[in-house]
């Protein structure tokens, strides 16, 4: 697997992906500047947690006019892997490659805590290690995760399968308390209509080693190398 | 025009008319309009320490494993493998209490700086925090502004915010406390001097266009407060933790760069102290030309120019032949960088205009020639301890004693942080330390702050050996053994007989505990004139503190571990209840002798501790510190949520004493049954006492007959918002 991780003025959780990559899962990774335009070496890029232009404006509003948007866009059209995590999420709601909005959180609050996240389907290039109904206990850490969608736009997300994770209770259940954010139907993370675009709030790169808290944050990557160890050369 | 020493303008750039002489004495001739001022800033107490200064040297600053003692932007400590951890502690006391959030946050933003200043990738930030209770409207205020402004910042720059503590009290209503501490690593080779070698060298001026934000934020935090200040409020700057995220990347990147051969920070009096601390620190000069500056606004004088403290902006200055190199990496991240003068020989900095000379100092006067301040000092006798009531009903006072601000559980505070950001955290905010992975190895670094601000008040002799002995004690809980200090002494008015008295009595306790536990104090700073409308803050030294764990693997946990573990108290506890929590509690006025510190025994519990958390035997050990026995024991119970039986406990002292009393020197462990007689030995060597308590397990916390609650109400009390 050869990933790129894009770097936008802002980012950071680019050190944090490498690291769960290259040194827990020995990947090679490298990573991609917000001017590239040229991604032909990868199968799998991810848009890294951070503030992106430091969420002026809009988190994700400018990054998705930097240079390599276009490039990322033209990636997951030929069905190339694309991974957003929090802020890259974010940016490719703004980039009109996964739908919906994210919000300011219901409560006005900034939180970092670990989250239960109930893996809804395994059709996903992210989830195909995984099996629906798992839970996996990830952190999250934003202000602006509170996942929106028009009544429209959430029926045809939950009708085509899209909606990959939502948040739960330790024991799977559904519930408001289990809802950090106020998302919409405890909605953690979608993917596009092929699966190869996901996009997500909680931070999978952050529960990759036992030593700091858990590591069901490596199911998401070892799927992306097995989903891309199916698809021919 | 020679300017004349009028009471006004001294009174605008807070110097006395003995300095002023000093001034004149120093240039041979008047000052200037512009070099008055910036003699103001540098001579503030902010910047020169002319208060605290003598009494500053008797603090130990030297160890085998110091790299940079104090004097740079922040201290530095060998951690083995070829590392270095550096940190520093800093106060944003007055702005925060003028404008919260920018307060705070700029405050954070600051000591980043220092840290990747010395070439170190910052990894973790801590914030000592002390407000007025949360009923008052004001009160509420500012801590809401300054947990959001330092969560604000830190999350957007991506450092993880571990730790840290939080206390309220009445003293604290007019002046609130905000000290940020952060911690970076950077290899051996790397970690930069800000100094200056050679004449001829170009300076850069990189980062943030220089505003009117800030003039006189150095002199403004040098002066007591009163109903004025909030007109002061242009003198609080305005954060950009996005701009300072691309400079702190962009200087970590010229760091590597040959030709690079200083980085500054700009902080308190921005260019004029950044500019004169650089040259002055290598023994050469320096020549500005403020022409050269990028302005926010059209107008500004050279007195603006010179005192702005605007916000995320470096000095760089690097050999003519690196300077293209150098651009190519501001280039790299945006960053706007204007050459602003060279370094020069002659010992004088020297402020152009284009070519017209508006400033000429010789550097040592401006950067060391500020005569010290020795204040009238009164200490008042110790006061004898006095004896309060028995207590009728423990179940409902601990209960209560939970869910106090000053003990209940800060998670509202520190969720709102990101604590997590560059996977290095394996214990964040809310254990007695935090612990962070070193990167790229198996060690450990454990961080605290830690500053008891009622033991001080009633003796700060005592009260900051406390301090001192309480986060050494935190971080030997974790494993790691205690390193070095940094640390923020917040004062009143020195002016004031009894405020220099405590800032006197609270260094010499610093220093003495700081010998007798051999930890060097590698950086600091001092907040004066913490005071409105003659009201004192309480002393408040801020102590903090960072250890070294060899081996993660070996870490010791807080909270109870397993059901069946063999609870014990390590060291003895006395008649102390004087500044206990408890007796805030019931109206007890705050009088009487604090807990007392032996040095010795806290040696030896110490040493225990790591011999023990070495060998492996301890399941958990957690300090006992604010809230006494029972609370810690609260604690380690609700952090991994499991219940306690103990038997009647019986002890030489008073049901109240044992229970909510917070003698210093105790920490309680776990150990599985079989390991009781390794604990028994390990501690009869190291010549701790050492009591049996009670046993993990169950849903309840169970003291004797005296207390049964349910765990889940306990969690209840302790997770009460604020």
């Amino acid at each position: 697997m050869n990933t790129g991780i894009v770097v936008f003025p802002g980012t950071w959780s680019d050190r944090d992906c490498a690291h769960a990559l290259l040194d827990v899962l020995r990947e090679p990774v490298r990573y991609v500047d917000y001017r590239e335009r040229v991604l032909d070496d990868l199968n799998l890029v991810i848009l890294p947690g951070g503030f992106s232009y430091g969420d002026h404006l809009r988190c994700g509003a400018i990054a998705r006019f930097a240079p390599v948007m276009e490039a990322v866009a033209g990636f997951a059209n030929r069905g190339g892997l694309v991974l957003g995590i929090c802020n890259g999420f974010q940016i490719l709601q703004e980039a009109r490659l996964l739908p919906g909005a994210l919000l300011r959180n219901a409560s006005c609050e900034f939180r970092c805590e670990w989250a239960h996240l109930r893996v809804e389907q395994s059709d996903s290039a992210f989830t195909v290690d995984c099996r629906p109904g798992q839970v996996l206990r990830i952190p999250i850490s934003h202000g602006e995760g509170n996942f929106f969608a028009d009544a429209e736009t959430l029926q045809s997300l939950e009708a085509n399968n899209q909606v990959v994770f939502r948040y739960c209770a330790p024991d799977g259940r559904i519930t408001a308390d289990a809802n950090p954010n106020g998302s919409l139907r405890n909605i953690a993370g979608i993917c596009n209509a092929r699966g190869n675009v996901v996009g997500l709030m909680p931070h999978p790169e952050r529960a990759c080693e036992a030593l700091l808290g858990g590591e069901d944050g490596l199911a998401i990557f070892r799927s992306a190398i097995h989903a891309l160890g199916r698809v021919p050369a | 025009m020679p300017a004349v020493a009028t009471r006004a303008r001294l009174e605008a750039v807070a110097l006395s008319s003995d300095e002023y002489q000093a001034i004149v004495r120093a240039l041979g001739r008047e000052p200037n309009e512009l070099e008055l001022g910036m003699f103001g800033a540098l001579w503030s107490e902010h910047c020169s320490y002319k208060t605290s200064k003598a009494l500053l040297r008797q603090l130990p600053t030297e160890g085998p494993h110091v790299l940079q003692g104090p004097g740079e932007n922040a201290g530095a400590i060998d951690i083995g493998d070829g590392l270095a951890v550096v940190f520093k502690i800093e106060s944003h006391n007055h702005p925060s209490a003028i404008e919260p959030y920018q307060g705070a946050a700029t405050g954070v933003g600051g000591i980043l700086r220092d840290v990747f200043a010395m070439g170190a990738r910052p990894i973790a930030i801590l914030d000592a925090l002390r407000f007025g209770p949360l009923e008052e409207g004001r009160n509420r205020h500012l801590f809401q502004g300054v947990v959001a402004g330092i969560g604000g910042y830190g999350n957007c720059f991506g450092c993880p915010t571990v730790g840290g503590e939080v206390y309220f009290d009445s003293g604290y209503a007019d002046n609130p406390i905000v000290n940020a501490m952060c911690v970076g690593i950077v290899a051996h080779h790397r970690l930069r001097r800000a100094r200056t070698d050679r004449s001829g060298d170009l300076v850069l001026l990189v980062g943030a266009d220089t505003g009117r934000d800030g003039i006189h934020g150095a002199t403004f935090a040098s002066v007591e407060m009163d109903e004025r200040s909030t007109s002061r409020r242009p003198a609080v700057q305005v954060g950009n933790p996005f701009l300072e995220k691309l400079l702190c990347e962009a200087c970590l990147r010229l760091n590597e760069l040959d030709g690079v051969t200083a980085i500054q920070d700009l902080g308190a009096a921005g260019l004029t102290s950044a500019a004169a601390e650089l040259a002055h620190r290598g023994r050469r000069g320096i020549d500005l030309d403020i022409a050269q500056v990028s302005r926010r606004e059209h107008g500004m004088t050279g007195y603006d120019v010179m005192l702005s403290e605007s916000q995320e902006r470096m000095l760089v200055v690097v050999r003519p032949e690196a300077e293209t190199a150098a651009r190519e990496v501001f280039n790299h991240f945006e960053l706007h960088a204007d050459r602003v003068g060279s370094v020069t020989s002659n010992g004088r900095i020297r402020v152009r205009d284009g070519r017209s000379v508006e400033a000429d100092i010789p550097l040592k006067a401006l950067v060391d020639g500020v005569p010290s301040r020795s204040p009238a000092a009164e200490v008042p006798d110790k006061q004898p301890s006095l004896r309060m009531p028995a207590i009728e009903e423990p179940e409902a006072i601990l209960l209560d004693l939970m869910a106090r601000p000053n003990l209940r559980s800060r998670r509202p505070i520190y969720r709102t942080y990101d604590h997590q950001v560059q996977d290095n955290t394996v214990w964040g905010p809310g254990y007695d330390a935090a612990l962070l992975r070193v990167p790229g190895t198996n060690k450990g670094l454990a961080l605290t702050t830690d500053g008891n601000p009622w033991y001080v008040a009633l003796d700060p002799y005592e009260g900051t050996k406390a301090a001192v002995a309480e986060a050494a004690r935190n971080i030997a809980c974790t494993g790691a053994r205690p390193l070095a200090v940094t640390n923020c002494l917040n004062f009143g008015n020195p002016e004031r007989a009894f405020v220099f008295g405590q800032l006197q009595e609270s260094v010499r306790g610093l220093a003495d505990a700081c010998r007798g536990f051999e930890l060097p104090v590698v950086s600091g700073n001092v907040s004066l004139y913490n005071e409105t409308s003659e009201r004192n803050i309480p002393p408040s030294p801020v102590i903090g503190m960072v250890g070294l764990l060899d081996d993660l693997t070996a870490r010791c946990p807080a909270g109870f571990q397993a059901d069946g573990d063999l609870v014990f108290l390590l060291g003895d506890t006395q008649e102390e209840l004087a500044g206990s929590e408890y007796w805030r509690m019931i109206g007890a006025r705050l009088e009487g002798r604090p807990p007392i510190v032996s040095l010795e025994m806290e040696r030896r519990l110490q040493a225990a501790l790591l011999d023990s958390i070495g060998r492996g035997v301890l399941r958990c050990a957690h300090d006992v510190s604010d809230g006494g026995l029972l609370v810690a024991l609260a604690e380690s119970a609700l952090f991994s949520g499991r219940g306690l039986r103990c038997p009647g406990i019986t002890s030489p002292v008073s049901r109240e004493a044992f229970y909510f009393g917070e003698s210093q020197g105790r920490v309680i462990v776990s150990v599985a049954p079989r390991r009781v007689p390794e604990l028994q030995k390990l501690m009869a060597k190291h010549h701790v006492p050492l009591h049996a308590i009670g046993v993990v397990g169950g849903e309840d916390f169970q003291v004797g007959s005296d207390i049964r609650i349910p765990l889940e109400s306990l969690r209840q009390a302790w997770e009460t918002p604020f």
